[in-house]
């Protein structure tokens, strides 16, 4: 079975991990339009070649960041997504100020 | 006569000039600078478009440009089911069309694809699949669609192979029974249309992939190959797996990601089973060949790839589930397998028609359940090139669905748990 390294259990089968899609900027949720939030779900750039994307070792439920060939299936690099994602987003902030 | 002459026989009538070798299309030509319509794709989809262009809207200035060679793509792997038991209307209403349009194939083509009514049965595992397959059942019917949720009892008269016991891990609780599912020969399907439409005037070029685009104030021009420039008014894409790498090209993204889906066939047995077995919860679907084959197939992968490569965790998933209906196959070998690239779309249903660029229209998103809209995907597109408006059948299928919040979800699609 193939081998996927998660940056916290280490090397694991890869039926042990759940794949979540491409990481996509995502727009301000407190202004964007409904059209361009649809366009950020919904639309994937789908390249055939090295990706960056993200996946979940199910057994703890951790989500980080894997880079891929798309094409050969090879797993180039995993980290952990607080490498990239480092502050955080409030995605209901007038809900949360009207409490 | 003695036997040991046959042989000569028949050598002899094979050479003779009265019965030459049909061809199906004609020998490679050069490109010519302009057609009113490129067709970007050579398998299916591509080539039933062309023919019911040139046979319907008379538009027979018409190329059909392939990459490889044709119908070598998912054309050539899928698993050749066809029926139209699925959950939604819109979804009934098209692959309906297609069902009747595959009855009258072979004669309309006049070229055997070998259809074959089996009866299609979608067994139910748990109680919300029961659920699903009732809904099914009444959606079906409402749309004269002929199908029904059955229980046991019927099951083990109609599949007497079916291991019935309660003392699996899954145990059989219904099933929905489809009369008119079928299969067919999917090679044939492609050979005909391409036929059809080079006696109708169509070119069909293989071994030219489009490099590029030729796209002015969002209007499509023209295409590149490495054979020149190929000017069109009208361009379509259907290369379903490749659909993002070519809208790219064009300029638009798409919501589809391309997944490879499985599939393998066993040595060839003695007929035996009749009726096409399709489990959700098992991830499991199989049907008899005419070669006597077992085609099977499962789920797609999980996670998006551009490779058509197996893999031994697929067929150990797909054949446990499948021992635990059909036990009697335990010493039956796996002969073959393959893989398509599929085209998933959130939904489960295909993306068609107008695009963003004007005069460039596509048929994408096809996941699981290309082979079977064929027909009427050729149908509809035809119709939409040559008006400039999509069919009433795929209107429910537009790109713009997913930022407009309008999808359509078909959980009657093949790869869908329930």
């Amino acid at each position: 079975m193939k081998i996927m390294n998660c940056p916290l259990n280490g090397p694991r089968n890869i039926s042990e991990f759940v794949w979540g899609g491409e990481v996509k900027p995502m727009p301000d949720p407190a202004s964007v339009d409904d059209r361009t939030w649809a366009a950020w779900l919904f639309l994937e750039n789908n390249e055939a070649g090295v990706v960056r994307e993200w996946w979940c070792h199910v057994p703890t439920s951790f989500w980080f960041i894997a880079e891929r060939n798309t094409v050969t299936d090879e797993i180039l690099r995993t980290y952990a997504a607080g490498d990239v994602f480092n502050t955080r987003v409030e995605f209901a902030p007038k809900a949360a100020e009207n409490k | 006569m003695l036997p040991a002459f046959v042989p000569l026989k028949i050598l002899r009538y094979g050479f003779r000039k009265k019965y030459p070798a049909e061809r199906f299309i004609p020998k490679a030509q050069d490109l010519k600078k302009s057609y009113d319509v490129v067709i970007i794709g050579g398998g299916g989809h591509a080539l039933a478009c062309a023919y019911y262009l040139a046979k319907t809207h008379g538009i027979t200035n018409v190329c059909v440009l392939e990459r490889g060679y044709l119908a070598g793509g998912n054309t050539a792997r899928n698993t050749a089911i066809i029926r139209s038991n699925y959950l939604t209307p819109e979804g009934v209403r098209f692959y309906e069309q297609s069902l009747s349009l595959y009855r009258e194939f072979s004669q309309e083509l006049d070229f055997n694809i070998l259809y074959s009514e089996r009866g299609h049965f979608t067994l139910a595992h748990t109680d919300a699949a029961v659920r699903t397959s009732r809904w099914r059942a009444e959606v079906n019917k409402q749309l004269g669609v002929d199908s029904e949720l059955i229980y046991p009892d019927e099951i083990a008269k109609l599949c007497p192979h079916l291991n019935m016991s309660d003392k699996v891990r899954y145990p059989i609780m219904g099933a929905l029974y489809h009369p008119p599912g079928s299969i067919a020969r999917h090679d044939a399907v492609a050979w005909a249309y391409a036929r059809g439409a080079a006696k109708l005037g169509v070119e069909i070029h293989q071994q030219t992939p489009v490099t590029g685009m030729i796209i002015e104030n969002g209007t499509i021009k023209g295409v590149e190959t490495p054979r020149g420039t190929v000017y069109a008014n009208k361009v379509m894409q259907a290369v379903a797996g490749n659909t993002s790498v070519v809208a790219k090209m064009a300029g638009f993204k798409l919501p589809i990601r391309t997944i490879p889906l499985q599939a393998c066939v066993s040595v060839p047995l003695k007929p035996f089973l009749d009726q096409i077995i399709v489990s959700g919860s098992l991830h499991v679907y199989v049907s008899q060949s005419s070669r006597g084959e077992l085609v099977m197939g499962g789920s797609t992968d999980p996670y998006g790839l551009y490779s058509t490569r197996s893999t031994l965790d697929f067929k150990e998933g797909l054949l446990g589930h499948m021992l635990e209906l059909l036990p009697m196959l335990g010493e039956v070998k796996v002969m073959r397998q393959w893989a398509g690239m599929t085209d998933m779309t959130p939904d489960f249903s295909p993306v068609m028609g107008l695009t963003p660029v004007k005069n460039y229209y596509i048929d994408s998103g096809w996941g699981t359940w290309g082979f079977k809209a064929t027909p009427v995907c050729g149908m509809t597109m035809a119709h939409t090139i040559a008006n400039d408006s999509p069919h009433d059948l795929i209107k429910p299928f537009y790109l713009d669905r997913f930022v407009e919040y309008a999808q359509v979800g078909e959980k009657g699609a093949a790869s869908v748990g329930h």
